[in-house]
């Protein structure tokens, strides 16, 4: 139990936390851009192929069955597959670069899988009462769809981006660095109290991610369905599947 | 790997293959040990959910946290109270099955529509017997769903427990491959992992169909 102890004094000290080459802050940075950037092109990608699927239907069946698929494969796994990119890229493919490969990628399935779901959910009914209202197709999208289907498209950006602030802590055995770093040098030299010390701050991360998000979620609600969704974010997650971080 | 090797080398897969059949069996029986045990203590927090409401929220809330806990800093962070062992892994494991699992269970029994609850003890049923022959197979579809969810899930995580030493197929995609930059392990370890999902997502899906017959006589009618 006196690890606890140890760990949080290693927090604590603060040339732990500014040497220019392997302190808490500079790893924080390295942790928190890498996930930034990873969200932004797994949103970036996921949400329109979820809006297209979700709306025309075309290919659908295909997209979610891949995007099961990738929910299959282990966090640990996505940075396993894009490792050996390194033999082709030389350089660049050790570090930030096969990180951020393997984390959009792993942040992608949530993302399409609940957009998908949180479309088909929406009442045939009110499409078609936009659709005779004289609203185009992305008109649909944007003014019908998407505003109903929202509480659960973000309940996947939340999952995403929870399981990608996670993960990146394991991008440190590719060379990524962020705080995962300590945990993983730590554990090969021994040096426990860097290892609790970097967990904790790696899980108050993720907690704060995971509360952040929520917030969001609550915000953008459109008041016009505020307090009775069709399908709420629980509904959708029982069904679909919140992967593993 | 070295200069001129090819990318798979078959030859070591063929040579490895009681090492590969022994990392998949540790992951196979970390898998069960933890779905099983957390599928006990899941299905005893759900009673006390129904039982008294006023626990859901806190259940969901601890439970929740806990699961937004990157799993490599919750394996490290038991380290100081169960050690480097087995026990850690499981424990974390278990930890990790419990949100899917709890809201799962309460969601299928809240399901239940109440008139066959009622119509149950109109025909005598005390509460046990009703919940055991009645509630619980009628529920029984969303249940299977959660256990279906947090076993995929756990078969991700159980490569993680390669970090605290316990292996798994972890053991080939970090320690035999990429810390010895050999993508043959890698992949082996990466494509087992998925097949094992998937196989138990499948197998347990047939096994829910088998137990619940009517579910499938009522969707063939309809």
């Amino acid at each position: 139990m006196e690890l606890f102890g140890e760990g949080i004094a290693w927090l604590l000290a603060a040339e732990n936390w500014t040497d220019p080459r392997n302190g808490i802050l500079l790893r924080l940075w390295e942790h928190v851009s890498l996930s930034a950037v990873a969200i932004v092109m797994a949103v970036g990608i996921g949400l329109p192929l979820g809006l297209w699927i979700g709306h025309t239907g075309r290919g659908a069946a295909a997209v979610i069955a891949v995007a099961n698929l990738g929910r299959a494969v282990p966090s640990v796994g996505w940075l396993g597959i894009v490792f050996p990119l390194t033999l082709v890229l030389g350089r660049a493919g050790i570090g930030f670069l096969p990180a951020v490969i393997a984390l959009t990628a792993l942040g992608i399935p949530p993302v399409v899988t609940n957009t998908y779901a949180g479309m088909r959910e929406v009442d045939a009914d009110l499409v078609e009462a936009g659709r005779g209202m004289g609203m185009g197709e992305m008109e649909l999208v944007r003014g019908v769809e998407v505003p109903v289907a929202l509480p659960v498209i973000l309940a996947g950006v939340r999952v995403s981006a929870v399981q990608i602030v996670a993960t990146a802590t394991l991008a440190a055995i590719v060379g990524g660095g962020t705080l995962g770093h300590f945990i993983v040098q730590g554990i090969f030299v021994r040096a426990l109290d860097r290892v609790v010390g970097a967990a904790i701050l790696v899980a108050m991360l993720a907690i704060g991610t995971e509360l952040l998000f929520s917030l969001l979620e609550r915000r953008a609600v459109s008041p016009g369905i505020r307090g009775e969704p069709r399908m709420t974010p629980m509904d959708a997650q029982v069904r679909v599947a919140p992967p593993a971080n | 790997m070295r200069e001129g090797d090819p990318f798979i080398r078959f030859d070591w897969i063929v040579d490895n293959l009681d090492a590969i059949a022994q990392r998949l069996g540790e992951h196979v029986v970390m898998v069960i040990a933890s779905v099983v045990i957390g599928f006990a203590i899941s299905f005893a927090l759900a009673m006390v959910a129904r039982r008294w409401r006023f626990t859901y929220a806190p259940i969901l809330a601890v439970t929740g946290t806990l699961y937004a806990v990157p799993s490599l800093a919750l394996f490290v962070l038991l380290i100081p109270i169960t050690g480097l062992s087995l026990t850690t892994g499981i424990v974390a494991l278990v930890l990790y099955t419990l949100l899917i699992l709890v809201r799962n269970i309460v969601v299928a029994l809240d399901g239940v529509p109440p008139e066959v609850v009622e119509a149950a003890t109109g025909m005598g049923f005390g509460p046990a017997q009703r919940f055991w022959r009645v509630e619980l197979p009628i529920a029984l579809p969303v249940v299977v769903a959660g256990v279906r969810i947090a076993t995929v899930t756990t078969v991700g995580l159980v490569a993680i427990t390669t970090f605290i030493g316990l292996g798994g197929l972890g053991y080939l995609i970090i320690n035999s491959g990429t810390q010895r930059f050999f993508p043959t392990s890698i992949y082996v370890g990466v494509l087992l992992c998925v097949v094992l999902a998937v196989a138990a997502d499948v197998g347990l899906e047939r096994v829910q169909r088998r137990l619940t017959p009517w579910a499938r006589a009522r969707s063939a009618g309809a």
